[in-house]
Order: C-alpha cells, then structure tokens, then sequence
C-alpha cells in the first residue's frame, strides 16, 4: 500500500505544519504585543489587577513553558477562554465556523462547477473568442478586490433589482437550527424546504463574490493543463480513433487535466480564507471570520490566536483531501505514493 | 549597426516589449500611476483635502468638471485623495516585495542548491507560512500590535518571501545538475559566484513575472486590509478606507466607494498586465 504510506507521510508532514503555526501564533500573541494583560483590562486597570490577571493567565511563567502550556491546550483542542467575554473560545468558533464551512464549501462549487468547464472551453477553441473570454476572465478575477465585488453584487442584486437578500443566512423573521449548523444540509435532512430555499438565496451573493478569485485562477490553470494534455500521442490516437470529442475530452483529457487545477485550488484556499474575512463582514454573514474581525478590532487574543489557528487548520485538512482526490485521479500517486 | 550584427541583448528585449500590447499596456498603467502618486501634490486640484479637511457645504457632490470623482462625506475632492491614496498602496507594495523577492530569492538558491538539511529547513518552513492567509496575518498582527501601514508591511513581508522561495527552489533544482554547474564547480568556483553568477540569471526572468504579478497581490491585500479598518489611519487617504467610508452611502453616493474601488482595480490590473505579458515574452508559462 504505497498510497496509505504516501498519506502517512503528508499527514505526518500537515502536523509539523500545525505545530510550526502553533509557534508562529504564540510568538504574534506573546512576543509583539508586550502585556496581553494590560491589552485585556484597558488602561484604567490598576497595577495590581493587571499581576493578577498575569499570574491566572500564566504570563509570568518562562516563555517556553507558557508555549508548552499553549500547545498542550491545543493538543487537547482548547484554545482559551476569551480574554473579554470569559466565554470559551472554543464554543465561540464551533458557533460560528459552520456558516463560514457553508460559504466556503459553496464557493468552491461555485469555482470548480464554472471554472473547469470554462478553462476546457478555452482549451477546445484556444486562440478564439471563448479563449479570449477565459483570459479576460481570469485577469479580472485576479485584480478585483474582494471587497469590490462583494459591495457591487450587493448594490446590483439587493438594492437595484432586490431580488436577492443583502445579509445574513436566513430572513430575520425565520428561526432554523440543526446537528451540523450547515443550513443547507441540515433543512434538507429536516424535510425543510422553505428553510432551504431561503438558506440558498442568501448563499447565493457571498459566494459568488467570493468566488471569483479563485473561478478565474482554476479556469486558467485548467486550460493551460488542458492543452498540455492534448498534446500526448494517446489524445492523438482517440482523436485518429473517431471517439466524439466530448467522450475525449471530457473522458480522456479531463482527468489527468484535472489534477493541476486542483493542487491549485490547495494553495489557493489560504487567501480565500482571506477573502472570506472580507465578504462575511460586508453580507454580515455570522461566521468565523466575522467572529475574528470583532475579536481583532477588540483586541482579544485568545480569540484571535483561535482563529488563525483554526483557518490553519482548515487549510491543512482541506489540502490533505485533496491529496487523497489527485491520488483517485492519478494512479501514479496511488502507485509510487508521491506527486508526479 | 549593421544589419547583420546581432542586436544587443537589451535592444532584443526591448523589441519583444514593445511587440507585446499587453506588457506595454500593463506598464503604461503602472507608469501613469507610479508618476501620478509621486507628483500628487503638484497635480492634484485640491492637495489640501489630502488631510483632515472640512466643507460641509460641499459633501456628497456628485462627479462634475471641478470635482471628477466627486466629493465625500465631508467635502474633500475624491479625486485627489485617490491620487494620494495611490501613494499608500504603492508603497506597501514597494517595501514588501524590497524585502521578500531577494530574500526568498536567497533562501530558494540555498535550499535548491545545497538540498540536505538546508533544503529540508527552509522548505518546510514555506510549507508552515502557505498555510497561514496574508490577510489574516495583518490582522493579527495589526490587533495585538497596532493598525499601521509598517505593521502591515511586516506582517505581509514575513509571509511573502515563502511564494519567491518555493518559484527559485523550484528553477536551481533543475539548473543544479546541468553541465555548466558542474564545469565550474570542477574549476574551482566559489559557491558565491555559482548562486549568484551562474545559477541566479536564469532566474532573473521568472523573478520579475512574478515581482510584477505580487505587486498587485499585495496591493489587494493591502486594501482589504485597510477596507477592514486596520490599515493606515485616517486622515491619510487610503483607497481601501475610503471604499469602506464610502460604501455607507451606497448606492446612492456611489462614487465615493466604487472610484476608489475601480483605482485600486486600476492599479492592480497594470501590473497584472505587465506581468502576464512579461511571461508570454520571457516564455516562463509556469510563474503565476
């Protein structure tokens, strides 16, 4: 089993990325900023309070000893109480980190379901208009900021032609909550259907704009692959074979096609998690994002270190799966256990 | 010159420049705006509103002949602070990309040259820092330091030299066990004068498709970032805090939000431009 060896090792590989994170966050918490407990109580706490708060907190313990402290809390999959709230941060991120799976997963749809069709098209009548279509596509999506066409689908769609809502997951007037926190998901298993439909209008905005980015990169890349391919002796063969260009394209040059488009989809996630930071504030989507932004502007840190590390996290897990997906496709990862 | 005599190196590259529309469209925008944000105070119509300037009278004017981009909140000339605003961008762009292309240049050398544990080292240490969106990383940092455009720099900066790392490591892999590599190692070259003599030219060019395509990158991020209000502070114009001031007032004062949106655009696309066309002339297809 080359394959289960292959997957040990990027597994092995994801945890030392974790934990190299876990030090790179504590040294932003910990390092930077001087006094998290001065931070916390805001200049009008005594000096006393501030001790105090540094002995419960263990500040005054040697640096690496504080680490040890952080990372055993990890490992046990704690991230501290809220500096501000005294709330558990852990129960604050599982609260919101569903809406943010939701739009995120979404998004990816959304990207992959446009951007591979349309990156096959520019490859099939490469240096005709369809092509010039994808390269003006991907240029655009690559220099708009996020925010720009979150705030532009917002005017066109809510306020110009109000079809769609602006905000939120759900109509205010409407209470919905299920085992998974993925609306979608949970309305369709709850037999839901109103719950569903309203749940999809409001998906809609958000990750479309926040689509975009990555749409254009994997429509792209896609091409690019695309044509490479076509150019192996057995595309060749199919095509000198009369096999109709659908079945080859779709069938014999798509899915080793497939695998560049999808590793970049892996390094692309991190600055979509990014973007997600931007659109949940502007469609006051309550997810992680949103959480982290108030937790930024509030200067709380346990909350703050929480959130980086779970997007980490997020970024990590997602890129293992799609490991496991190029090696469905490409059985020389399956075979020889490594990326060709 | 005669026409036989082959044309010089810089001369080549300056025909093949000229010959591509979308590199010389690229740079003519980059140029148009990196000279438009050096000279902003002599060419902008009102460089006072530049700071914390007040005339209520004048708030919310729609774009017309004396204010092109019409006027905000409280009556400053948009025009001018997006000039001004260009500024900011620029800059971040500039000092991030000063400081993360030759150092990720030099670590992607060291680890494609010398591989072993030097290799394993800085390798797996990019591995950590893709994991983390730049974005995010400001923020952090803008939270627990304070929001600045130096902050955001560094923060930027400290993640950034991992994507020119992984592009070089990737290049001097496959230049390391080329002949001319081993020739001069055989005659006794320093291992200087093989990094940066024999091995870093061929990088030059993929280095300057990808510096070009970052740029812009880095000017999104930075925007995003103060569109998040944790940028640089106000009065100094920033495009991103001006989309976020402006975008209260949507849809109906919608150039406050939307021109500055449409300049970062602007700017971002030049160097996109430049940067797609420099890797269609360099034929380096696979720097993104």
């Amino acid at each position: 089993m080359e394959f289960a060896a292959f997957l040990t090792r990027r597994v092995l590989w994801s945890l030392l990325v974790l934990i190299g994170l876990s030090v790179v966050i504590f040294l932003i918490a910990r390092v930077v900023p001087g006094d998290p407990a001065r931070m916390a109580l805001g200049p009008t706490a005594t000096p006393e309070m501030v001790d105090a708060l540094r002995e419960k907190l263990g500040l005054n313990l040697p640096l690496i000893q504080q680490y040890g402290l952080f990372l055993s809390g990890l490992a046990e999959g704690e991230l501290g109480r809220s500096l501000l709230t005294e709330q558990s941060v852990n129960n604050d991120i599982a609260q919101t980190f569903p809406a943010t799976l939701e739009l995120v997963l979404t998004t990816i749809l959304i990207a992959v379901v446009l951007g591979v069709p349309l990156g096959v098209a520019a490859a099939r009548w490469k240096d005709s208009w369809p092509d010039t279509l994808v390269r003006a596509i991907a240029i655009v999506s690559a220099v708009m900021p996020s925010f720009f066409i979150a705030l532009l689908l917002q005017v066109l769609a809510g306020y110009v032609l109000q079809v769609l809502p602006t905000t939120g997951r759900l109509p205010p007037d409407m209470e919905f909550s299920g085992p998974t926190g993925l609306i979608v998901l949970d309305s369709l298993m709850a037999g839901r259907l109103d719950v569903l439909g309203e749940a999809l209008r409001h998906l809609l905005l958000p990750s479309l704009a926040l689509s975009l980015a990555t749409m254009g990169q994997i429509a792209r890349i896609t091409r690019a692959s695309m044509i490479d391919v076509s150019r192996h002796d057995y595309i060749e063969a199919a095509r000198a074979f009369g096999i109709p260009t659908s079945v080859r394209l779709f069938k014999y040059q798509l899915r080793p096609a497939f695998v560049p488009p999808m590793t970049i989809l892996g390094l692309e996630f991190a600055s979509l998690i990014g973007g997600a930071f931007v659109v949940e504030l502007i469609f006051a989507w309550p997810g992680m994002a949103a959480y982290g932004i108030r937790a930024i502007t509030q200067k709380d840190l346990n909350a703050i270190m929480g959130v980086v590390m779970v997007s980490g996290a997020f970024f990590v897990v997602v890129n293992l799966l799609i490991d496991v997906l190029v090696g469905v496709l490409d059985p020389r990862v399956r075979i020889r256990g490594r990326r060709a | 010159m005669s026409a036989t005599e082959p044309l010089s190196n810089a001369w080549q590259n300056w025909y093949r420049f000229s010959r591509n529309p979308t590199a010389v469209v690229g740079a003519a925008i980059v140029l148009l705006c990196v000279l438009a944000a050096i000279l902003a105070p002599w060419i902008t119509p009102f460089p006072e509103h530049a700071g914390s300037f007040v005339d209520f009278r004048n708030r919310h004017q729609p774009p017309s002949l004396e204010h092109w981009f019409g006027t905000d909140n409280v009556g400053r000339d948009n025009f001018t602070r997006v000039i001004f605003g260009l500024r900011v961008s620029l800059t971040l762009a500039f000092v991030v990309l000063i400081v993360a292309v030759p150092f990720g240049t030099l670590m992607g050398l060291l680890a494609g040259y010398f591989g072993g544990w030097t290799e394993i080292v800085i390798m797996r240490l990019t591995d950590i820092a893709l994991a983390i969106p730049p974005l995010v990383m400001a923020l952090a940092v803008a939270a627990v330091a304070a929001p600045s455009l130096t902050n955001a720099m560094l923060a930027i900066a400290v993640l950034w030299w991992t994507w020119h790392t992984r592009l070089i490591f990737s290049i001097t892999r496959q230049i390391r066990s080329q002949e001319y590599i081993e020739a001069a190692e055989t005659l006794g070259a320093s291992k200087a004068h093989i990094l940066f003599r024999e091995i870093l030219p061929n990088c030059v060019s993929a280095i300057a498709v990808k510096t070009s395509l970052d740029a812009g990158f880095v000017i999104l991020i930075g925007a995003s970032l103060s569109f998040l209000g944790l940028g640089i502070q106000p009065p100094t114009p920033d495009l991103g805090t001006m989309v976020a001031a402006g975008a209260e007032y949507l849809p109906d004062f919608w150039w406050e939000s939307m021109l500055p949106a449409g300049a970062i655009l602007f700017v971002a696309l030049g160097f996109n431009l430049l940067g797609d066309g420099l890797r269609d002339m360099f034929d380096v297809e696979d720097v993104r």
